[in-house]
């Protein structure tokens, strides 16, 4: 992604100085004849999305981690893996590296966190892996020293990780599935593999472990819930084609949504430079989750209804328009909306009190946002207004309560993002 | 003594919508190019979301989008035997700041002037002779025709999804459109606006008096649109709260909303925002640019070099910039000579309230956008015979209210006390009942001799350097233009059933408190002769090839309509010629 407009003088003077330093040390390890591999690699490693975590947003310094990579039982930050000497990954054996992305173990034999999300990876073939760090090994080395462990006690305990991956980690390759189509195994290798959506949008245990009864049916993190991705109906991507997901993945916006927050940042750094094949895969795949339809909740009270009406009109309507379908490419429609149908209405409710902004892209730069409401709205109007939307258009979503709404403001009053 | 930055293709003083016009234009050419911006960059979804941008006090009272005088200034008088003062609040006009510009916070009234108005002198000369136009009239051809332009007009009007109903195309007249207007190649991209019910009775009254009413050209959105950029408008809410503010609703054109989405993703395009330019550097000779120097908020001088310089600020400043620069010949109006300041016009506005029985009639005025209006063109131009009147010009007219907000909408009737109890109850009476419109009589300003730009002898800016000193003031023309059209619009107004009209001419002197349009125009003006222009035909200057000036600046006099249509038109003309004629050989596109 560009940064093409530099906002002071000096930032400009930064962006030339920047140029001057891109002599790269070589890499003695890996042959860097090997176009294919590295290729390979590098689109494995985009659709991997390694970038996102093993990058300082804006610093400038692609995968030379440093990024606090934020959990429930704290912030884990995320290692180098340029090919510098000393702090980087260069001196490491293929083998190594494998470890290290499939298995979670470091060369040290201790474990990685899950934060790394080698539960995924291991999907992958060595082959694959292999041909990531050959890119890897390609890309500018810096020199950055990571502390990588920032955990609490007694999360820092790394040794604690054995008994999490003997609950949680299935370690294995990604085995096709003859009775599906080619497309279908495609899609799946990818979610399930580099893609590791299930990281944000599968359900977590109490530890942190994927629940995988419940895979893909949404799940919270970083003050946002990662709505259910299944065939659900109502919270899911039911009433998407196969189309409009890849549209979505591709662009960040299609005619019913747009990707705000951290799948804002996933559009840009992964799923929008994806092949159209890979993305019309990956729909296939998602399209044939499963839904689990929720028992229908109960109605709102008449009086918020009310309420939340007389918000919506003055408030959202402008955009969302009065019968709730918005503007395609443009304002989401809430009818379809899974955020403002989610079973957990966190995200709702932090679009409301904070705005996001959508992803820009290539295909579509418009990024329009979503203003923020909550210096205007209190938690009862904010409740009321979530509630008429969640029950107006489709079956009911549980109405949104103002304690809810409550504890989400408090919870953004300390958040930065 | 300034840093000195790595050279460019391409500087450009000022992101407003020409800037924002050429900067895309030259980056698809493949040019290397910086934009340098004296005001704050500007995003639609952060910096005017819908949340709170409706706010008449801080946006329409305060002056919120707009320069701070304290940063810059101008003097002004109405003649030149008196001593100028400086403006320290705006008035008459508002000078934009900060990315997008004026295209920020205009209404969108979006004009294609006449076929005439770019041939004025040479179709005034003949039509009346040359005795009939006053002797210190200093109108001029434009060195272009209508239909030179036309290509652009559409450009223009297709990146910005205007929505109107075409009266004339390629030759046919449309019903329902203005019959006035030139030739269109193609329709609007987007039908008119829906019409509120003060503006479908306006133009009742006026189909019944037999004119032809049409609904003003707008760049407010009728529907969702995508423009060829790409990029997405949505339809117009109507929320009555558009000129002087940002829309968060992508539904008002902008640089913001119809290019910059696009352009900050180029990786040949940069921008230096909060940075102001203090003079185009020149080489010795004086006949060539080098580039620019600025200033940031920091103080610290910089210089960007540039292989073309094209200036792109708000009318005043291009001229200011000029003056500073010592390109082109400062005008002097005792010996008629010299071009940089020269022919320095504004606008000539006025309107009609009307005031209607509350029992009857409810207007809902807050219902509105930016351009929203039925209008009659009849009177615009030299669309009537003025041998009779006694002047020349004209200009549209009609109830283009564009909004109801709380504290400017009051209009009280005539005799009404300015304050207390009695005040008060009739606002109350009123608000629902009476039209106010915002443009009712939207006259053309044409060029004097003794109206121009010049440095103010006595006051400086904060770098040292004298302040502009507008000279300004209302001609007899234009003022009994103004009497003869308010009179006209009155009519109409009064045939669509108010009991009281309440008519507010134009009258002199000129007053810099009294808001009329921000359409100042003039003092670097295009033309065919280097003694009276300081352009060329393509916005090139006559004396440093390597500068482009865009901008009303340019307009050699000024007609009926808003500008920004052909502001814009002109931007997209001079990016052509510059794409397909300077690029391959850089130098003097006009031989003389």
């Amino acid at each position: 992604m560009s940064r093409a407009f530099k906002r002071s003088a000096l930032c400009v003077v930064a962006a030339i100085a920047a140029c001057f330093c891109s002599v790269r040390s070589a890499s003695a390890a890996q042959d860097g004849q090997k176009f294919d591999q590295i290729e390979k690699g590098r689109y494995l490693a985009t659709a991997a999305d390694c970038f996102a975590c093993h990058t300082v947003p804006g610093a400038g310094k692609p995968f030379a981690g440093n990024r606090p990579i934020e959990t429930p039982f704290g912030n884990i930050t995320s290692s180098n893996i340029t090919p510098d000497g000393d702090t980087g990954i260069s001196s490491w054996s293929d083998d190594q590296f494998d470890a290290a992305v499939r298995k979670g173990v470091r060369p040290d034999g201790s474990r990685l966190y899950p934060a790394m999300p080698y539960t995924a990876y291991t999907r992958m073939s060595r082959e694959d892996v292999l041909a990531i760090r050959a890119y890897l090994a390609t890309v500018e080395p810096v020199h950055q020293p990571v502390k990588a462990n920032t955990l609490p006690f007694p999360f820092n305990i790394r040794t604690a990780m054995r008994v999490w991956d003997a609950l949680y980690f299935t370690e294995g390759e990604f085995k096709p599935d003859n009775r599906q189509s080619a497309a279908w195994n495609r899609g799946a290798y990818l979610v399930q593999g580099p893609g590791h959506c299930a990281a944000c949008h599968t359900p977590k245990s109490f530890l942190g472990g994927d629940k995988h009864s419940e895979g893909f049916r949404g799940s919270s993190l970083q003050g946002w819930f990662a709505p259910d991705i299944t065939a659900d109906q109502r919270q899911g991507l039911g009433q998407w084609s196969e189309a409009d997901v890849a549209l979505y993945l591709k662009t960040g916006h299609n005619r019913l949504s747009a990707a705000t927050g951290p799948m804002a940042e996933e559009v840009a750094d992964s799923t929008s430079q994806l092949t159209d094949d890979d993305l019309k895969a990956i729909a296939v795949y998602l399209k044939s989750l499963p839904e689990q339809q929720d028992a229908a909740a109960a109605p709102a009270d008449p009086a918020v209804m009310a309420a939340g009406q007389a918000v919506y009109r003055d408030q959202c309507s402008a955009c969302h328009g009065l019968d709730g379908r918005g503007v395609a490419m443009l304002f989401p429609s809430l009818v379809q909306s899974s955020l403002a149908h989610a079973s957990d209405p966190t995200s709702a409710i932090r679009l409301v009190l904070r705005g996001g902004r959508s992803v820009a892209t290539d295909a579509e730069p418009t990024a329009p946002a979503m203003p923020s409401f909550g210096w205007q709205l209190k938690d009862e109007q904010v409740a009321a207004v979530l509630s008429y939307i969640r029950t107006t258009w489709k079956p009911a979503a549980s109405p949104v309560t103002a304690e809810k709404v409550e504890q989400i403001r408090q919870q953004l009053a300390t958040r930065r993002d | 003594m300034s840093r000195k930055l790595p050279r460019k293709d391409v500087v450009i003083i000022g992101l407003g919508w020409t800037g924002s016009i050429m900067a895309n234009e030259l980056t698809d050419e493949g040019l290397d190019v910086i934009a340098i911006e004296r005001g704050p960059w500007r995003d639609a979804a952060t910096e005017f979301p819908p949340g709170y941008v409706q706010d008449e006090l801080r946006y329409r009272i305060r002056h919120e989008l707009f320069l701070r005088p304290e940063q810059t200034t101008f003097t002004f008088r109405n003649k030149m035997d008196q001593t100028a003062l400086p403006i320290r609040d705006w008035g008459s006009f508002m000078p934009p700041n900060g990315v997008g510009g004026g295209g920020v916070h205009w209404n969108a009234e979006t004009w294609r002037f006449l076929p005439s108005d770019f041939v004025l002198k040479t179709h005034l000369t003949e039509r009346y002779g040359a005795a009939f136009l006053p002797e210190d009239m200093t109108i001029q051809d434009w060195g272009i025709t209508y239909d030179d332009l036309e290509p652009h007009y559409d450009a223009f009007e297709y990146l910005c999804g205007t929505s109107g109903t075409a009266g004339n195309l390629r030759g046919q007249i449309q019903e329902g459109g203005n019959p006035f207007e030139g030739p269109r190649s193609r329709p609007y991209p987007n039908p008119a606006q829906k019409q509120p019910f003060s503006h479908t009775l306006f133009a009742k009254a006026a189909r019944d008096l037999g004119y032809k009413p049409f609904p003003q050209p707008s760049g407010n959105m009728s529907q969702a649109y995508t423009n060829p950029l790409g990029l997405h408008l949505g339809p117009c809410t109507y929320c009555g709260f558009c000129e002087w503010f940002g829309c968060g609703n992508y539904s008002k054109a902008s640089p913001q909303t119809t290019i910059l989405p696009r352009l900050i993703r180029k990786s040949n395009f940069a921008l230096c925002d909060n940075s102001e330019v203090i003079h185009i550097d020149l080489d010795r000779s004086g006949k060539r640019a080098t580039g620019v120097t600025f200033v940031d908020t920091g103080g610290v001088e910089w210089e960007q070099p540039a292989d073309l310089v094209i200036l792109s600020a708000y009318t005043v400043f291009n001229v200011h910039l000029l003056l500073h620069s010592r390109i082109g010949t400062p005008y002097d109006p005792v010996a008629n000579a010299g071009v940089i300041g020269r022919n320095f016009t504004h606008q000539t506005i006025s309107t009609v309230n009307g005031f209607f029985d509350n029992k009857k009639f409810n207007f809902n005025p807050f219902i509105a956008s930016g351009s929203i209006g039925m209008c009659i063109d009849e009177f615009n131009g030299d669309n009537f015979d003025h041998g009779p009147h006694g002047f020349v010009g004209g200009g549209y007219m009609g109830q283009v209210q564009t909004g109801g907000r709380p504290i400017q909408t009051t209009p009280v009737p005539p005799g009404t006390p300015k304050w207390g109890a009695a005040w008060k109850s009739a606002v109350r009476d009123n608000y629902l009942s009476s039209v106010k419109p915002g443009t009712g009589v939207h006259g053309s300003f044409y060029s004097y001799r003794d109206i121009y730009l010049d440095l103010d002898p006595a006051y400086k800016d904060r770098f040292g350097r004298p302040l502009v000193r507008m000279t300004i003031d209302f001609h007899d023309n234009e003022l009994k233009q103004n009497a003869f059209l308010t009179d006209k619009f009155a009519e109409i107004i009064r045939a669509m059933g108010a009991h009281t009209i309440d008519k507010q001419y134009r009258k002199g002197p000129y007053d810099s408190t009294d808001y009329q349009t921000t359409h100042l125009n003039g003092g670097a003006i295009m033309g065919t002769d280097p003694g009276t222009s300081a352009l060329n035909r393509y916005l090139q200057s006559w004396d440093v090839p390597n500068l482009f000036v865009m901008g009303a600046s340019a307009f050699p006099q000024n007609t009926g309509y808003n500008p920004t249509g052909t502001v814009a038109a002109l931007a997209f003309w001079s990016a052509a010629a510059i794409r397909q004629q300077y690029l391959k050989n850089p130098g003097p596109l006009i031989h003389v």
